[in-house]
């Protein structure tokens, strides 16, 4: 139950990728990755399952939307005795930050907000637990978790200093 | 500036027709373009309007949209696209080929129309429309099906034959010979192999190279380089189209994306455009002479391009159903064949209107059939036995071709 599933993979040429899954239950779901962004749902016929009885189209932000309700949670896992609610989100260095170009360690972000910076995201590829002598480029995106105000605090430390 | 001003009058008219136009065929849920050839086939030589002082600029702006829509099919594709489908689907591709351009061939040959015509105009039945049939498959809730991979497979394979045969049509229409043909056949044959495997091996330092955040030099950059190898590849004696589709496939990643969506406007801009054109230089008196052979060829060519997706799909292990759809969806044939078409119209004069008639007749087909064929078919095997073996496409004749 707990291990995770793995579509299979069917490249569109000039359209996409193509990722189905054929669930325990014997349904068959595929999702299409559009080069535009969009993303479609499609569920398959059990008569034809060549074909798609139904498909929704999805805007980046509804797909967004979706996946998160999707994603079992690593905080569900957690017993519940301890109220503890962690919250990760990604924000971007933009140009305006006061801290592009300079290191992890002078935003103390930890120590100010009590919320982690996890990884940073770049287009070359990601750096996962960023040592504090890490130097941030503007389009930089952080990964922050922590509880709700914490990252909120750590999102204003960034945009506005 | 007399000139200019009535340039600007006729260009203006014509665009805001155009828009009118496409904002009718988008609420019917049509694609616009055989609109925009009837749009050209109205205002052109013998037409209600003629129009002379832009005729200039429509002609260059026709050139441009065509380099454009190949820069952006280019850009659709990646070159591991292009070499993957190659491996897996080059038998559809040559089957495709048999059983869609040679009818054209034959049509031409006996129509009296000399052998330079009939390449033409087996092009012009042989390539399906990629923006077509991409739309289509979208809008019908198809991107999930099992044939989908096989029929933008085919539309690869073809967009892929184009960029050898565009530079062995624009050279016997430029009059070499056989021996002639042959040589540019290897010269292109070594071009597309030689940018595919830049495009695979260096692709990525390629699109560094040409990135910029900035979608104003992006869009220069992407521009310029597109023209200028356009430019030098019709210098040489290779089609411009061809220049610009080989661009379009040496960027990937970032860049291509990017650049997609910089010039998508231009490219619809300047292809409405270069429709208008075509049909423009087309005499809509010289059409009906030619109806009923495009009828013909249209009804015959669609059924062959059924026959076609038929077998691609069961080579590809798909249902009987889902081999019906994919045949159905090659049907349309739009963009390309004009393009052909538009190369050679001066070598042949009926070719211009029989492309056209013929166009007109299966873009308007080809969504229905995408949409119809796999339901007729499963209505008539209701009707009689199920036959263990594939029946012949002839057997659709009646439901295919009553829609029309």
């Amino acid at each position: 139950m707990d291990q995770q599933a793995h579509p299979t993979r069917t490249t569109l040429p000039g359209i996409g990728t193509r990722y189905d899954l054929t669930t325990e239950g014997g349904k068959h779901v595929s999702v299409v990755v559009h080069t535009d962004g969009r993303r479609f749902l499609g569920f398959h016929d059990p008569e034809d399952d060549d074909n798609c009885r139904d498909s929704v189209p999805l805007h980046p932000g509804e797909a967004a939307a979706l996946s998160q309700l999707l994603l079992p949670s690593p905080t569900d896992a957690l017993p519940t005795a301890i109220e503890i609610d962690l919250v990760t989100e990604q924000i971007q260095i933009t140009a305006r930050s006061p801290y592009a170009g300079r290191t992890l360690g002078d935003t103390q972000a930890r120590s100010r907000t009590g919320a982690s910076i996890v990884a940073v995201l770049r287009r070359t590829g990601a750096t996962p637990s960023p040592t504090p002598d890490f130097r941030f480029a503007t389009g930089d995106t952080l990964v922050v978790v922590g509880t709700r105000e914490g990252v909120d605090a750590v999102s204003n430390l960034i945009t506005a200093g | 500036m007399h000139e200019t001003t009535s340039l600007l009058i006729e260009l203006g008219a014509v665009l805001l027709a155009l828009g009118i136009l496409g904002r009718i065929a988008g609420r019917v849920g049509f694609s616009p373009i055989p609109l925009y050839l009837l749009a050209g086939l109205a205002f052109g030589h013998g037409g209600l309007l003629p129009l002379d002082a832009s005729e200039e600029f429509v002609a260059t702006g026709a050139e441009i949209g065509v380099i454009l829509l190949l820069l952006l099919l280019g850009l659709e594709y990646t070159a591991a696209d292009l070499v993957g489908t190659l491996k897996t689907q080059y038998l559809s591709g040559i089957v495709d080929f048999l059983l869609n351009a040679l009818p054209g061939a034959a049509i031409a040959l006996l129509l009296g129309m000399g052998p330079v015509a009939a390449v033409a105009l087996a092009g012009v039945t042989w390539i399906s429309s990629s923006g077509v049939i991409a739309k289509v498959v979208g809008d019908l809730g198809r991107l999930g099906n099992r044939e989908t991979p096989v029929v933008l497979g085919i539309l690869v394979l073809e967009d892929l034959s184009m960029a050898v045969y565009l530079p062995i049509l624009t050279a016997l229409l430029a009059g070499v010979g056989f021996a002639g043909g042959s040589i540019t056949l290897l010269i292109s044959l070594g071009t597309v192999s030689i940018v595919l495997f830049v495009a695979l091996r260096y692709g990525r330092l390629i699109s560094r190279a040409v990135s910029s955040d900035n979608p104003e030099m992006l869009l220069l950059v992407v521009l310029g380089l597109t023209l200028l190898v356009a430019g030098i590849a019709a210098r040489l004696q290779v089609s411009a189209a061809v220049g610009a589709f080989l661009v379009g496939i040496a960027l990937s990643g970032e860049v291509a994306k990017g650049a997609r969506n910089l010039l998508s406007p231009l490219r619809d801009l300047f292809a409405a455009v270069f429709f208008v054109f075509f049909g423009l230089s087309t005499d809509p008196a010289d059409i009906p002479p030619v109806l009923g052979i495009a009828l013909a060829l249209a009804v015959f060519t669609a059924l062959t391009k059924i026959a076609t997706g038929w077998y691609a799909a069961r080579k590809a292990g798909v249902k009987p159903a889902g081999r019906w759809r994919a045949g159905g969806t090659l049907v349309a044939r739009g963009e390309f064949s004009i393009v052909i078409a538009g190369l050679a119209v001066g070598v042949e004069p009926r070719l211009g209107p029989l492309a056209t008639a013929y166009v007109l007749i299966l873009v308007i087909l080809g969504p229905i059939t995408a949409r119809y064929t796999e339901p007729a078919v499963r209505k008539l095997k209701s009707l009689r036995t199920p036959p263990a073996d594939p029946p012949a496409a002839e057997r659709l004749e009646s439901p295919a071709s009553t829609t029309t």
